[in-house]
C-alpha cells in the first residue's frame, strides 16, 4: 500500500471508529527512557500512539474528569498534562523538583505532589497549575495517595522508612508510621480504614489502622527458587471488590494476589520483568502491569488470576493508567 | 578500597573547625516534630567519628586531589538523613567529628571520648590501629563502625566482636572481579601489583579468588620503577618502555593491576605489548560506590552529596555514610539511645540497612562484615554489578561474596 493510500485508509478507520460504538478504551504507559507516553488500544492491545513528553515520565493519573492524563516528568522538573481526546501535551504545571508520584484529592483540585530530591511534598493547585504550598517530609518522599474522603494524605519517605499521615485541612502532619526500609507506595482501603504500604528494600507490605495509625499486619513474601533479595514490593492495587491486594514484587517479576481480608498471600503471577506498577480496567475485571526491564506490559485476568497477554511498549515502562 | 586515610591531607585537622560541610545541608522540617511517634525527649545519640590525618605520600594523578574532608563529608550527609527521620521519631544524633594526626592522639581522643560516656565510633583509621582502639579495656562496651579498612584479617584472625565493617574486604572485591571474568569467559590474567604492604594484601586477595573461581595467573609480577621517574618531563616514554616490557611474552585476557595508592596503575593501559584492558584498583575497578552509579535510587543520595558539598561522593564518603546511617537506623527501629541496645540490634537479623543497592543490607554474624552487592565500575561508566547471575547460595547471594561462614577464621567467642 502506498503511503498516501495508507494514510486513507487509516483516516477511513477513524472516520468508521467515530461513526460506531464508542471509542475503546485505552492504557497509557510511561516509558521512563524514552520520555514517551504509549498509549495502547484495551479492545485490541495495539499501539495507538507514541506521545513524545518532557524527561523521565513516571508517576501517572488520570483527571477526575478523566479527560485528562497528568503525568510527572521527573527531570523536566514539573507536571505535564495530556488531553486525552487530542493525544496532545497542552500544558504544563508546576511540580518542584523531581516529581515522582503525585496524587489527586477526590474533587480533582488538588495535586500532591511528592519531590523526591527536596523532603518535602508540595501542593499544587491544578486549575492555576501552580504551587499553592509545601509540606515538609521525611528523606526522599515517594508513595503519595489521598484517603477516599479527602481528609487525609499519606506520603512515604524512603530513606526515613515512614508513612507521613498529614492532615488535607490544615496540611499538618498528624503521625508518622514506621514501616519496612524504603517505602514505596501507599493505598488506601476502599472504605478508608486501612493503608497498605509497600517497602522496596524490606520487601514487605505493612498494614496500617488508620484510626490508631499501628501497623496491624506486615506481609512478606517467599516464592521457591527466588533469592529473597529480589523480592521488592512496589506498587499496590486493591481490587475495587476489596478482595484482593496486588502488590508488584519487582525483580522477583511478580504480582503477589493477597487476601485483603486474611492478608495471606494466595498466588505469585509471574509478569514481565521488574514490575514497577498497575491499573485495573473501569470494571476491574483486568490488570496491567508496567514491566521496566522487560519493556512490556502484563495483562492480568482478575477473575481467573491468570496473565492473559503480554503487551511490547517503549524502554523502561514505569507507570500504566487505565483511561478513556 | 586502599587505606583512604592516606588521602586525606593535612589541612583536614584544621578543617575540621570550619563548618564548611555544614553549608548546605538537606533541609530540615522545623520543629517540634509533628507526628512525632513518640514524645519522649530521650538523650541524643551521640556518634563519634574518629579518624587518622595524614598526609597523602604522593599522588600519581593531580586530576583527583582528596578531598580535605573525604569520609567526614559522608558521615554529616547521613548524620542529616537520621536527623529528619529523628525528627519523626523524637531522637536527636550528634556527631563529634575528631581527627588526631598520630596514632597517640587518636588513642588519647579516643579514651577521652569513652571517658565522657560516648559508646558509639565511626572510624577511619588504619588496621593496626583499630585494633588498638578495639581492643582497649574500657571499650569493651562500644561499638566501632569501620568505615574504612579494607583489610580481610579484620575480618578474620584480628576480628573483634565490638567491630563492624561497612566496606566490603578485599577478598569481596577480588571475588567480585571474579565472578565477573567467570561470566565473560576471561580466565587468563596476568597480575602486577606495586610495591607497598597494602598492595601486597590486595594481590593475594586477587590470587585467593583467581582459584576460587577457576582463573588462570598466567604470569604474576612486581612493578618496581620508581614513581618519581614518570614525573620528568619526559617520563611517559620511559613509561610506556617499562609498562610494554613487564608485559612482553605473555599473553592474557586482562592485566589485574593491585595499587592502592595510585602510585601506577592509571599508566598501564594503551602501553603493554597486547591490547589488552585492565581492571582491579584501577581501570575496570569493583567498588561499593563510584560517581558514575545512579541506579535503585542511588541518584537521590549522589545528589544528596553534592549539594551539601559541592563534590562527588567518594567510596570512603559513602563508608562513612553507610556507618552514620546504620546506627541511626539501629536507633530508630529499637527507639532507644542505650548504645547497649543499638549495639545487638546492628548484629541481629531484624537489622537492614537501605544503602541504594537495591537489596536489604545487613551485618554477617560471623565476621560483622556488611553483606552487599559490589560495583564494577570504569571512570565513566557502571560496567556490572556482582554477585553475578548465577552464582547462588543457600542464604544470601552477596555471601558468594568473600568469606563465607563455613570458611572462617574469625572466632568471636
Amino acid at each position: 500500500m502506498s503511503p498516501q493510500l495508507k494514510r486513507g485508509f487509516i483516516a477511513l478507520c477513524y472516520l468508521l471508529a467515530a461513526a460506531g460504538a464508542a471509542r475503546a478504551d485505552h492504557l497509557y504507559v510511561s516509558n521512563e527512557k524514552d520520555n514517551t507516553i504509549t498509549v495502547v488500544d484495551a479492545g485490541t492491545l495495539a499501539i495507538v500512539k507514541t506521545i513524545p513528553v518532557g524527561a523521565r515520565p513516571r508517576g501517572l493519573l488520570l483527571a477526575k474528569d478523566r479527560k485528562s492524563l497528568y503525568i510527572c516528568t521527573s527531570d523536566a522538573d514539573h507536571i505535564e498534562e495530556l488531553d486525552i481526546a487530542t493525544l496532545a501535551v497542552t500544558r504544563t504545571l508546576q511540580s518542584g523538583p523531581d516529581p515522582e508520584t503525585f496524587a489527586l484529592t477526590p474533587d480533582g483540585k488538588t495535586l500532591y505532589v511528592s519531590n523526591e530530591d527536596d523532603n518535602e511534598v508540595s501542593i499544587v493547585d491544578v486549575a492555576a497549575g501552580r504551587i499553592s504550598g509545601e509540606i515538609p517530609t521525611g528523606v526522599e518522599p515517594e508513595g503519595m495517595v489521598v484517603s477516599p474522603d479527602g481528609k487525609t494524605i499519606v506520603n512515604t519517605s524512603e530513606t526515613t522508612s515512614m508513612a507521613h499521615f498529614i492532615d488535607a485541612a490544615s496540611h499538618k502532619m498528624v503521625a508518622s508510621v514506621l514501616v519496612g526500609s524504603r517505602p514505596r507506595f501507599a493505598a488506601f482501603t476502599k472504605d478508608g480504614g486501612q493503608v497498605w504500604v509497600s517497602s522496596e528494600v524490606g520487601g514487605n507490605v505493612s498494614i496500617i489502622d488508620v484510626a490508631t495509625h499501628k501497623v496491624i499486619h506486615t506481609i512478606t513474601f517467599a516464592i521457591p527458587g527466588v533469592p529473597a533479595e529480589t523480592i521488592q514490593a512496589v506498587g499496590i492495587n486493591l481490587s475495587p471488590d476489596g478482595k484482593w491486594g496486588f502488590v508488584a514484587l519487582g525483580p522477583a517479576n511478580r504480582i503477589a494476589v493477597v487476601d485483603a481480608a486474611s492478608f495471606a498471600v494466595k498466588k505469585y503471577l509471574l509478569v514481565g520483568q521488574r514490575v514497577w506498577h498497575m491499573d485495573f480496567s473501569f470494571d476491574g475485571k483486568t490488570l496491567y502491569t508496567a514491566n521496566g526491564v522487560s519493556n512490556d506490559m502484563s495483562v492480568i485476568d482478575v477473575g481467573d488470576l491468570k496473565v492473559t497477554k503480554s503487551v511490547p511498549v517503549g524502554h523502561l515502562p514505569w507507570g500504566v493508567v487505565y483511561g478513556p | 578500597m586502599v587505606f583512604r586515610a592516606l588521602r586525606i591531607a593535612l589541612v583536614f585537622a584544621a578543617t575540621l573547625a570550619r563548618p564548611a560541610w555544614a553549608g548546605d545541608q538537606p533541609a530540615q522540617p522545623p520543629s517540634p516534630a509533628p507526628g512525632a511517634t513518640s514524645a519522649a525527649a530521650a538523650a541524643p545519640i551521640a556518634l563519634v567519628y574518629l579518624a587518622l590525618a595524614v598526609k597523602r605520600s604522593f599522588p600519581e594523578s593531580y586530576l583527583d586531589q582528596p578531598p580535605a574532608d573525604e569520609g567526614l563529608a559522608g558521615a554529616n550527609v547521613a548524620l542529616a538523613d537520621n536527623n529528619t527521620t529523628g525528627h519523626f521519631t523524637g531522637q536527636d544524633f550528634t556527631l563529634d567529628p575528631v581527627a588526631a594526626p598520630d596514632e597517640a592522639g587518636v588513642i588519647a581522643a579516643f579514651r577521652d571520648r569513652l571517658g565522657k560516656g560516648a559508646r558509639a565510633f565511626v572510624t577511619d583509621v588504619p588496621a593496626t590501629l583499630l585494633l588498638k582502639l578495639a581492643d582497649l579495656p574500657e571499650a569493651r562496651s562500644a561499638t566501632l563502625i569501620d568505615a574504612a579498612d579494607t583489610d580481610d584479617r579484620l575480618r578474620a584472625e584480628d576480628c573483634r566482636r565490638n567491630v563492624l565493617h561497612v566496606l566490603p574486604s578485599r577478598a569481596m572485591l577480588a571475588d567480585s572481579l571474579m565472578q565477573y571474568l567467570v561470566v565473560k569467559n576471561w580466565r587468563r590474567i596476568m597480575l602486577l601489583a606495586g610495591q607497598t604492604a597494602d598492595d601486597k594484601l590486595y594481590a593475594d586477595a586477587m590470587r585467593r579468588a583467581a582459584k576460587k573461581f577457576q582463573i588462570k595467573i598466567v604470569a604474576d609480577k612486581l612493578w618496581s620503577f620508581n614513581p618519581a621517574e614518570q614525573r620528568a618531563d619526559t617520563g611517559h616514554f620511559e613509561v610506556n618502555t617499562e609498562v610494554a616490557n613487564i608485559t612482553q611474552g605473555v599473553d592474557y585476557d586482562l592485566l589485574v593491576v593491585a595499587d592502592e595508592e595510585d602510585n601506577f596503575g592509571d599508566e598501564l593501559g594503551y602501553r603493554a605489548t597486547l591490547a589488552r584492558p585492565v581492571a582491579g584498583t584501577q581501570g575496570l575497578v569493583p567498588t561499593a560506590w563510584s560517581r558514575v552509579y545512579d541506579e535503585t535510587g542511588a541518584t537521590q543520595l549522589q545528589n544528596r552529596f553534592l549539594r551539601a558539598t559541592h563534590r562527588w561522593m567518594t567510596e570512603r564518603d559513602y563508608g562513612a555514610w553507610m556507618a552514620v546511617r546504620a546506627f541511626g537506623e539501629a536507633a530508630i527501629r529499637t527507639h532507644s539511645s542505650d548504645p547497649a541496645v543499638i549495639g545487638a540490634y546492628l548484629r541481629s537479623p531484624k537489622f537492614e540497612l537501605a544503602a541504594f543497592k537495591g537489596e536489604r543490607l545487613s551485618f554477617r554474624a560471623w565476621d560483622g562484615q556488611l553483606r552487599q552487592p559490589v560495583l564494577l565500575a570504569d571512570p565513566r561508566s557502571l560496567v556490572s554489578i556482582s554477585p553475578q547471575p548465577g552464582f547462588l547460595h543457600e542464604f544470601f547471594e552477596t555471601d558468594t561474596l568473600g568469606v563465607d561462614q563455613p570458611e572462617s577464621t574469625c572466632h568471636l567467642n
